[in-house]
């Protein structure tokens, strides 16, 4: 960065550093995207006891291309009497809030693209925004089953949001900080401190499950997939929607899947931490593979939820979030609460 | 420099969609430009140092009071030609009381006039502004937030009361655990019987 500011004058080198490294994280993100939409295929195949794509390329592996190709040369329809502005806005706000969350998520102690002190607080705040893209793109298609779709979104992610904010509040009082590279930090001290014992999915074992599980709905993936709900309302709310649009839908989709996974192995996982006591070499030292193990294995599990629970029906949704995940969650907050002002807190 | 010219096109922003929220025809318009207006003030507050309020003010705000609006605006079908049929019997009216508000604020800011600040420097800049926040909310000022929390406790449990009427005959209610709680036996039963219509084969169908 330095160099670069010498070379370039002060403010146009800092421009063009934090350029190149918002490709460093966005170009392989994207890629990552694409391959996961292809293991998802081959893993769903393998469930259902099928092939699942494998003929473009060695074993399938230029099939997410293929399709990119696809969806790039159709044709962008917009149906007659949609609100224009906001139909070919909404995708790009849901693209653009998927994204923007990845400015402080810390991929090791030292490197994210911001070290932000709140980014806790950023990341809920960011990613409560992606539903005005859904909301939008229901609205201005002007057709009754984007419509439904919408209106199902908003009122399904912002009672998810709840549960998920709460649970977050429980990580919050362990860890005392905003900052997510301390929240990692942290989970390696406390009692039974250097292997996983000493993360927060243990103490915190209900607030991960709602946390987990409340990231599955507001992705809006299955069993919780009723805004798109095929067998009902065709493809909910991006039914009027058509080539390049209709993949930056999807694309935005798996990157909410990939932040969601990526937040759950920060706060409670343990972040690039090893499992395993330092003591132990090369598996016991801290890294990003580790980071990027725990990422896939909750993406691998969002792919085993779709082959394996049917649709939930929406009052159901609506009573899980606001009944079973809420009270959860308050509870315990408070049982946390107590735990720690107790001679019992392990996190001294 | 860099900071008066984000501060100039943010307050542009601000002012403009702000101008907009009043003028939009649509409803939906009207709800967005609220949208972009509270997100360019936050910006604001995020020049001033507070991120704690810039974010907050995000996640409350616009992640959720504004998502509510813009869920009851969509539902509403509103005939914009109706709406406007009474524009000019009304306009007297709303510009006296227009007038008085701002009568009432130009004389607020005549009494106690205005500064300009620059950002505040932070007290304890190793502790961040959240944690000051915090810290001076639940000691120095615990008794209005509880006061304000009770209030907020009021309001939802009167919105509940209002809505939720057990005495309604038409309203179905659904008990879920006895849902789950289905399984098979007398709802599903095995029976065995004998095929009441004997199966016969076309004898030209088999000689063919």
């Amino acid at each position: 960065m330095e160099t670069l500011q010498n070379l370039l004058g002060n403010n146009l080198g800092y421009f063009i550093w934090y350029f190149v490294v918002a490709i460093i994280i966005v170009v392989p993100l994207t890629l990552f995207v694409a391959y996961l939409t292809f293991a998802e295929r081959r893993i769903l195949g393998f469930m259902h006891a099928r092939l699942g794509a494998n003929r473009v390329g060695p074993y399938g592996l230029l099939q997410p291309f293929a399709d990119l190709l696809k969806f790039v040369f159709k044709e962008l329809l917009t149906p007659h009497k949609a609100s224009s502005a906001a139909f070919s806005l909404s995708p790009l706000i849901v693209l653009i809030c998927a994204f923007l969350v990845w400015a402080v998520i810390p991929f090791s102690p030292e490197f994210a693209f911001a070290h932000v002190n709140a980014s806790l607080l950023y990341v809920i705040a960011v990613s409560s925004l992606g539903v005005y893209g859904i909301v939008l793109a229901g609205w201005s298609g002007n057709s009754k089953y984007s419509f439904l779709g919408g209106v199902r979104a908003s009122a399904q992610m912002i009672s998810y949001e709840l549960a998920m904010g709460f649970s977050l509040v429980g990580v919050l009082m362990v860890s005392g900080s905003l900052n997510l590279v301390d929240i990692v930090n942290q989970q390696a001290h406390g009692m039974l401190a250097g292997s996983l014992f000493s993360w927060n999915f243990i103490p915190l074992f209900p607030l991960f499950l709602v946390y987990l599980i409340s990231g599955v709905a507001e992705t809006n993936r299955a069993p919780f997939d009723v805004c798109e709900g095929e067998s009902e309302i065709v493809a909910g709310f991006f039914v009027e929607y058509s080539g390049t649009q209709f993949a930056l839908f999807m694309l935005s989709e798996y990157v909410n899947m990939v932040t969601i996974s990526i937040m759950a192995s920060i706060m409670f996982l343990g972040g690039w931490l090893s499992p395993f006591p330092v003591s132990w070499g090369f598996i016991g030292a801290s890294g990003f593979g580790w980071l990027l193990i725990k990422v896939c294995i909750i993406l691998f599990g969002f792919i085993w939820y779709r082959a394996t629970f049917p649709r939930y029906r929406y009052d159901q949704i609506m009573r899980l979030g606001w009944k079973v995940f809420l009270p959860v969650t308050l509870v315990w907050i408070f049982v946390m609460g107590a735990w720690m002002v107790s001679p019992l807190n392990i996190w001294k | 420099m860099l900071t008066s010219v984000f501060f100039y096109l943010f307050a542009a922003i601000l002012v403009i969609s702000a101008i907009r929220v009043i003028t939009a025809k649509n409803p939906v318009h009207a709800v967005l430009y609220l949208v972009l207006s509270f997100v360019t003030s936050s910006a604001l507050w995020i020049m001033l140092n507070v991120e704690f309020l810039a974010l907050t003010l995000i996640v409350v705000y616009v992640g959720a009071v504004m998502v509510l609006f813009l869920f009851v605006v969509m539902m509403l079908d509103i005939d914009v030609e109706a709406m406007r049929k009474g524009f000019w019997r009304n306009l007297p009216l709303a510009a006296i009381i227009g007038l008085i508000i701002v009568v009432e604020m130009i004389a607020v800011l005549v009494t106690k006039p205005l500064v300009i600040m620059s950002a505040p420097e932070l007290a304890n800049s190793s502790v961040s502004n959240s944690n000051q926040l915090g810290f001076v909310l639940y000691t120095e000022y615990s008794y209005p937030v509880e006061l304000a929390s009770i209030i907020l406790l009021v309001g939802l449990v009167i919105a509940v009361a209002l809505t939720l009427r057990k005495t309604n005959k038409n309203a179905k209610y659904q008990n879920i655990s006895k849902q789950i709680a289905v399984t098979h036996i007398g709802r599903v039963e095995m029976i065995r019987m004998k095929p009441e219509v004997e199966f016969k084969l076309d004898e030209k169908e088999i000689a063919e």
